[in-house]
């Protein structure tokens, strides 16, 4: 049985526009230890879906569907349930490190207070344990630090600050959703790094959400690929890219740009993005389709196993799509974990960050 | 922040001053003197009361006594209307009276406003909402003179249950429909701006955090959402305070509780030149010292203001 199973997961928000179908009956599973990576691009209902397994959706948002955790049914469960799920069993980290921690807040009661909610530890031994974590996250003087505000803190101190407070309980699955675009591409690096040791560390599963293919390369083993707010292909990362047999995947994939390339012009997917108020009654690509043929535009193809592991949501038949691929190195686009010079960049930068977080605090806001 | 306190003391003695002198002048602008009656005084009269107040001086010598007898000795100068008493008299006998009603009715209001506020905001789109909201808009749009004489004409006559005017320090009851009419509209304006700041804290990204960590959320509100929701209704509370101690002349009429509202509004109908001065430096002081305790609440509650 997988750590986490979701089947037919759908989310709808009710707006004055009417209603927005963010996430479309998707099915995906976390098997324990592994790590999934789920892209899209913006809208594509990535985030969404990760806020709805977490009970966290908006006030106009509904998801139905079945979701267990460890055999469990998390979806939709009393605040009581969830509540003990939340930070112990499953963790989270978020896209902006600015604003997802209390800038009204020392950290230290910030982490304090998950470890005295979950592990009923008194405030000091809260604290001393809220201290190992920043040590393990890699924050220099952790000790010093803890009593500082987030302001006080540079922007990749922030993420890793949310790292250390997501991982405090040792929860079984962390969902970071998009732990790295509002960072430089130097800390980003750093955290995709930071995570994978942690991963390895605490023996946990994680599903990484993001729109940045360099991050899935180097970090995932299996990836679903969303848009719409439908799954498009799912697979283990060095097939799906070696031959992505969905056209938004390989739309996805020459749109990187790589340095070797020749030209001006970046590649990128002609059109722009369905309107989830009125999705299109066949598939949401089909606009943005080079396969496109007749009825794709009154027919959805639904998601099909074409080898082992593998599945893809396409009536183009598969030779023609593999045919016009280009080839893709994971080498080439890959960011993080195996790469040595990214490696003996980190504590040369980490040291530049914990020189910023140490500046005085500012003067007037 | 002792050293900033300090510094905005500092600065307030000059604004203070500024404040004298600008009121003075205005006040001798406006047509008409305390002594100025429908049946004209003799001329020789008239002459001898303008001596005797010092309004034969020019303006710059009587800017200069009036400062001077302030600092000197703490002299706010004589009534020109009630010969027997002076300002200082005027004002220590009808203070407390509205200090008493006012400090009432503005915790009254924040209480009330910051729990309907919150709990709109909680409820958002709910029943509860509707209520809370539709309570603050009646509230609102129901001025404290007509809410005046509906309360007396309810809880006094129709139900005799309190006094219909009057005040007494020692009797509560005499407390209570000045309290109430006074301040229903700042509880009205309260929730309204309690509920649209509770509503954009709610969705704040650190809100979101604090419920992925298995709070419960009554914790969330109170640990996470309440501190930077009440951020703009501390800065709109301020002026707020020193405009309800300072009294309201309708409350002060309505229910004839002698304070100092009363007081202001006769000393500028009758050109009382001292009262109208010593009310004037009264709320302008009170205006300085609440906005520095703005700004010093401020300060506590976000850490990224420093001084």
């Amino acid at each position: 049985m997988a750590l986490l199973e979701i089947d037919d997961l759908s989310v709808r928000f009710a707006t004055n526009d009417g209603e927005v179908q963010a996430v479309n009956h998707v099915n995906l599973s976390v098997e324990a230890g592994e790590t999934l990576g789920i892209v899209g691009e913006s809208g594509s209902g990535k985030s969404q879906l990760s806020f709805a397994l977490m009970g966290l959706l908006a006030r106009n948002g509904r998801a139905s569907g079945n979701v267990r955790f460890d055999g469990q049914q998390i979806l939709n469960a009393p605040p009581k349930v969830l509540n003990r799920i939340r930070a112990e069993k499953i963790a989270m980290i978020f896209q902006d490190p600015m604003t997802s921690l209390n800038p009204y807040m020392r950290v230290s009661d910030q982490m304090a207070e998950v470890l005295t909610l979950h592990k009923g530890m008194s405030k000091k031994q809260a604290v001393t344990e809220a201290v190992r974590m920043l040590d393990a996250v890699k924050i220099p003087d952790a000790k010093g630090r803890v009593r500082l505000y987030p302001h006080e803190f540079s922007g990749g101190m922030r993420q890793r600050v949310m790292i250390a407070m997501a991982l405090l309980c040792r929860p079984q699955l962390l969902i970071a959703d998009e732990p790295t675009t509002a960072l430089d591409v130097t800390v980003q690096a750093q955290i995709m790094t930071l995570l994978a040791d942690l991963q390895r560390e605490f023996g946990m599963a994680m599903i990484l959400i993001t729109h940045d293919l360099g991050v899935v390369a180097g970090s995932c083993e299996r990836v679903a690929v969303m848009y719409g707010g439908r799954i498009r292909e799912t697979g283990p990362v060095g097939p799906l890219f070696a031959e992505p047999a969905h056209p938004y995947t390989q739309g996805l994939l020459h749109a990187i740009p790589r340095i070797n390339q020749g030209g001006d012009e970046l590649a990128a997917i002609p059109g722009s993005p369905p309107n989830m108020t009125q999705p299109p009654a066949g598939c949401a690509f089909e606009p943005r389709c080079p396969y496109r043929r007749e009825g794709c535009d009154s027919q959805r193809p639904p998601l099909e196993v074409f080898a082992p592991d593998r599945a893809r949501a396409c009536f183009a038949p598969l030779p023609d799509v593999l045919a016009r691929r280009q080839t893709v190195h994971l080498r080439d686009i890959e960011i993080g974990a195996e790469d040595p010079v990214e490696e003996e960049a980190t504590p040369m930068a980490a040291i530049a960050g914990a020189g910023m977080a140490g500046t005085p605090s500012k003067v007037d806001e | 922040m002792f050293a900033y306190i300090m510094r905005r003391l500092a600065v307030a003695v000059p604004t203070l001053l500024l404040l004298i002198v600008f009121s003075f002048i205005l006040m001798h602008l406006a047509p008409g003197g305390p002594f100025t009656q429908e049946r004209e005084l003799p001329p020789q009269v008239l002459a001898n009361l303008n001596a005797k107040y010092g309004l034969d001086d020019p303006l710059w010598k009587q800017i200069i006594n009036y400062i001077w007898g302030i600092v000197a000795h703490f002299d706010f100068g004589p009534s020109f209307v009630y010969p027997d008493r002076s300002v200082n008299e005027l004002v220590a006998a009808g203070f407390p009276v509205t200090l008493t009603y006012g400090s009432l009715a503005f915790i009254a209001a924040v209480v009330m406003g910051v729990g309907l506020g919150v709990v709109a905001a909680i409820w958002h789109n709910s029943f509860l909402d509707y209520l809370a909201v539709g309570i603050s808009i009646g509230a609102q749009v129901l001025p404290n003179f007509v809410m005046a004489p509906i309360l007396v004409l309810i809880f006094t006559l129709w139900y005799g249950l309190l006094p219909g005017g009057g005040w007494s320090f020692s009797d509560p009851s005499f407390w209570i429909m000045p309290v109430i009419a006074l301040g229903t509209s700042y509880m009205a304006s309260i929730a309204r701006i309690t509920r649209s700041s509770m509503l954009e804290v709610l969705g704040s990204n650190h809100i979101r955090t604090a419920r992925a960590k298995g709070m419960p959320e009554h914790r969330v509100i109170i640990r996470h959402a309440l501190k930077p929701a009440m951020l703009p209704v501390i800065s709109y509370l301020g002026p707020v305070f020193v405009s309800m101690i300072t009294g309201s002349v309708v409350i002060d009429i309505y229910f004839s509780t002698g304070g100092i509202g009363k007081a202001f509004v006769d000393s500028a109908l009758n050109r009382d030149y001292a009262v109208m001065m010593g009310v004037t430096i009264l709320v302008g002081a009170l205006t300085i010292v609440f906005n520095l305790v703005v700004d010093v609440l401020y300060a506590w509650i976000d850490p990224k203001i420093r001084y």
